[in-house]
């Protein structure tokens, strides 16, 4: 039981490192056409990600090996239950991956432009379709006995069998979150990063979208509570509000590492609110609770579990220390304004 | 014939994991001629070698690209596509995709960040060795990810659950250490030092006899390099290969007897060079054949014996139960010989460049490349690169009706509740996604090919911008 605990947690870990380094990757790249004017402002905000955005997706490969590692039931029903938004997932990350990395192998302005498009619509795809799941791994899947979404039948049945999901309210909501989210961190992450006129717009984006949200969250709270919704929901909804307040007010007044960090602790705490929203149960079935997934029904044997100890206690703080490294040796600004050199 | 979905579903698993392929081999090996490149510039402090170091770097690193955003299908589509496998097998290959990602993608995703932004940040010696961590990573993540494909074609390290009646993985050492994975592993990677040699040895040709010729005393430098790397790759796969046929003899005897569609049980059993049959069973019509050499490469002796698929069809029948266990063996006839053609032929034409540019001809003006081969070295990437897929087709097919060697079959792998049209839907999207992405990575890397060396004196890196104060 112990094991299976710790192996929950580091699954967690795993995903919240995920959306917290890819989110301001995802932000910053559909940021890019916004608040970029020229090709150079553009290539700046581009190179503050340049150096970390594979290593940080890596926490993905890590995230998505782990919960097959630990939990292969999970793993599977997840996979299985959200195929064709996962193959969606993949497209857009393939989309924006190479659009990055092949962006400035070539000196020339259409080129850059179409890569640079190709980079915005993608992130901002990614971030949609992550927000659209992560909605639907609170609400459920209609998982059978044996943790499978069976099809109605016909070829529109095959279809909505998994693409369903994804379009209901919920996910409507999740989606529009994490592309705030993504926006939110890609513009603190600019502010942080860089210097001259990206820096300037980065930071009054946020702030802009900060007020917003703290607008959005304090009505949201206010009519929660009016029509009687659960007081976790009215809590989650008025600390929501009084984060992007903070956020709005650290920005404007400058302390942009301080601002940067509060977005990150809040995307990561809303990532550790998604995995663990319905206790030890990982994925709800909708048909019928016996057939939800939980931590221990999903599990993989001891035998597995002790193995991948192993490796985590001796690899996984290493990783962190490497990464941290390359974050330190480019801690640099990059300019967005045009230097005399 | 209409398609079901499990035809479907493994047309989409060859199709995303034969593109990947194209890319893993060319990363593994630009990985270590950068490496190699730029060891050799900080030994000898010759401008060329940096300039030959910051155009491999870029090679490197949009293949890299393609490579990891087509990875990434690899590690989601054994959940997706295949879930029940996903389930049955998650304790063995949960634990190696995790591993593979923690232990080596880390090291080479974070390391070529660091590489490709670190010139003049990072002290020389420094970020020479991120270069050879990121190198060493490819290597430890094809390793792993191999010992995942042996345990398909030789389960090891594993005990059925009484109770759950899934594989339980009993030690991940002789998981790793599979008898097949240690024959496997330098197999494949002689046949990646082939690939990124093959398109070493292009370039530097094209760039120092084409008619563009510019900086010929670098290039000349380049297709050495790759002309050495191919016939070396070359050589060593043959010498592993011909180790990993016994093996696969040995653990697989159904995939060797396809591979020469020996239908009865043979002593000093011959091989075919080419032979023309009935598809689906009995002798051929026509065919050459070298005398006892089938025997020679599946057993290591002229008169070994050599069971036959018509007995092996029998002996797993009654093992197994009924059904049919023999591939498709004109598939697995073809691609194993076509894998040999082409890496021998790649090899060979290296050889011929390496005779024709002999001592120091490779800056003789006067004595020029003969015609045809400067007009076959373009084509030359395609062989190396034909034959790692051909391996691939052969070692996967001929393996049929298994997903792991007697333990459980394709069939019972897939998805349960996957759709046919979902298959369609996705099959055509990746298709057309990774059609795009080859046209634009091969127009890339003819550019970047085509392109002046990068001068000294100038930023190394393109994506730069002048570093100001620190930002944390």
């Amino acid at each position: 039981m112990g094991l299976i605990t710790v192996w929950f947690a580091l699954v967690v870990l795993c995903w919240v490192m995920f959306f917290v380094l890819e989110g301001f990757d995802f932000g910053v790249g559909l940021l890019t056409p916004l608040l970029g004017r020229n090709e150079h402002e553009r290539g700046a905000a581009i190179r503050t990600v340049g150096p970390f955005w594979d290593g940080n997706e890596v926490w993905l490969v890590a995230a998505v090996g782990v919960t097959f590692a630990a939990f292969p039931s999970w793993y599977a029903a997840m996979m299985s239950g959200l195929y064709l938004p996962m193959v969606l997932l993949l497209l857009l990350l393939a989309g924006r991956g190479v659009a990055l990395e092949f962006r400035g192998k070539r000196d020339d302005p259409p080129w850059r432009r179409r890569c640079e498009t190709a980079l915005a619509a993608c992130s901002a795809g990614v971030a949609l379709v992550w927000g659209a799941m992560l909605a639907v791994f609170v609400q459920g899947l209609a998982l059978g006995a044996d943790g499978e979404v069976m099809s109605s039948g016909g070829t529109l049945g095959g279809l909505r069998r998994t693409v369903g999901p994804v379009l209901g309210w919920p996910a409507a909501i999740g989606a529009g979150l994490a592309l705030f989210a993504a926006m939110l961190l890609g513009a603190t992450f600019l502010g942080l990063r860089t210097t001259g006129p990206v820096r300037r717009r980065a930071r009054l984006l946020a702030v802009t979208l900060a007020s917003v949200g703290a607008g959005t969250d304090l009505v949201s709270a206010l009519l929660a509570a009016a029509f009687g919704a659960s007081g976790q929901v009215v809590v989650i909804l008025a600390g929501c509000a009084v984060a992007c307040a903070v956020l709005a007010v650290t920005v404007w007044t400058g302390h942009e590492a301080v601002a940067f960090a509060l977005t990150v602790l809040t995307v990561a705490a809303a990532v550790v609110a998604v995995f663990t929203w319905n206790g030890s149960v990982v994925l709800p079935s909708t048909l019928d609770p016996a057939w939800s997934l939980t931590r221990s029904g999903a599990a993989a044997t001891d035998s597995a579990l002790r193995l991948l100890s192993v490796v985590g206690v001796v690899v996984l703080p290493g990783i962190l220390v490497y990464q941290t490294w390359s974050y330190w040796v480019f801690r640099r600004r990059v300019a967005s304004e045009r230097l005399a050199s | 014939m209409a398609l079901d979905v499990l035809d479907l579903t493994r047309l989409q698993f060859a199709v995303v994991t034969i593109y990947h392929y194209f890319f893993v081999p060319l990363s593994i090996s630009l990985a270590f001629a950068t490496a190699g490149l730029q060891t050799a510039w900080l030994r000898t402090g010759a401008e060329h070698y940096r300039q030959l170091t910051l155009l491999v770097g870029k090679l490197l690193m949009i293949t890299f690209a393609v490579g990891v955003v087509t990875g990434l299908v690899q590690e989601f589509q054994f959940g997706f596509g295949w879930s029940a496998f996903a389930r049955f097998y998650g304790d063995v290959f949960g634990p190696t995709l995790a591993i593979e990602g923690m232990l080596a993608f880390f090291l080479e995703a974070t390391f070529l960040g660091l590489w490709y932004f670190g010139w003049g940040q990072l002290s020389q010696r420094l970020h020479l060795a991120t270069i050879w961590i990121v190198a060493l990573g490819t290597l430890l993540s094809a390793f792993i990810v191999l010992a995942g494909n042996s345990f398909m074609q030789n389960p090891v390290a594993y005990e059925l659950d009484p109770v759950t009646g899934r594989a339980r993985l009993t030690s991940f050492v002789d998981l790793a250490l599979n008898k097949v994975n240690l024959a496997a592993f330098p197999h494949t990677m002689s046949g990646a030092l082939m690939v990124g040699g093959a398109l070493l040895l292009t370039i530097g040709a094209w760039r120092a006899w084409g008619r563009h010729a510019h900086d010929r005393a670098a290039f000349a430098i380049l297709a050495r390099l790759g002309a050495w790397m191919t016939v070396a790759g070359g050589a060593l796969t043959a010498i592993t290969g011909d180790h990993l046929g016994k093996v696969i003899t040995e653990v697989q005897p159904m995939k060797m007897a396809a591979a020469e569609s020996l239908y009865s049980t043979t002593t000093g059993a011959p091989f075919s060079l080419f032979a023309i049959g009935k598809v689906g069973g009995g002798e051929p019509f026509f065919s050459i054949q070298v005398p006892h050499l089938l025997s020679i490469l599946a057993k290591g002796s002229p008169n070994a014996t050599v069971q036959g698929l018509d007995d092996l069809q029998a002996q797993y029948a009654a093992q197994y139960g009924p059904g049919s266990y023999i591939p498709m063996v004109p598939v697995a006839f073809w691609t194993f010989r076509l894998m040999i053609g082409a890496g021998m032929l790649a090899a060979g034409l290296a050889l011929a460049y390496l005779w024709f540019t002999r001592r120091g001809r490779d800056l003789d003006l006067s004595r020029p490349l003969p015609r045809w081969l400067l007009r076959v070295v373009p084509l030359i990437p395609l062989l190396p690169t034909a034959a790692n897929s051909f391996g691939w087709i052969f070692t996967e097919t001929a393996r049929q009706p298994w997903i792991a060697f007697g333990v459980s079959k394709v069939a019972d792998g897939i998805s349960p509740g996957l759709t046919r049209s979902e298959v369609m839907v996705s099959l055509l999207a990746f298709s057309a996604l990774y059609g795009l992405l080859a046209v634009i990575w091969l127009r890339l890397v003819l550019q970047l090919s085509r392109e002046p060396l990068t001068p000294a004196e100038t930023a190394t890196s393109d994506d730069d911008a002048p570093d100001l104060t620190p930002a944390y």
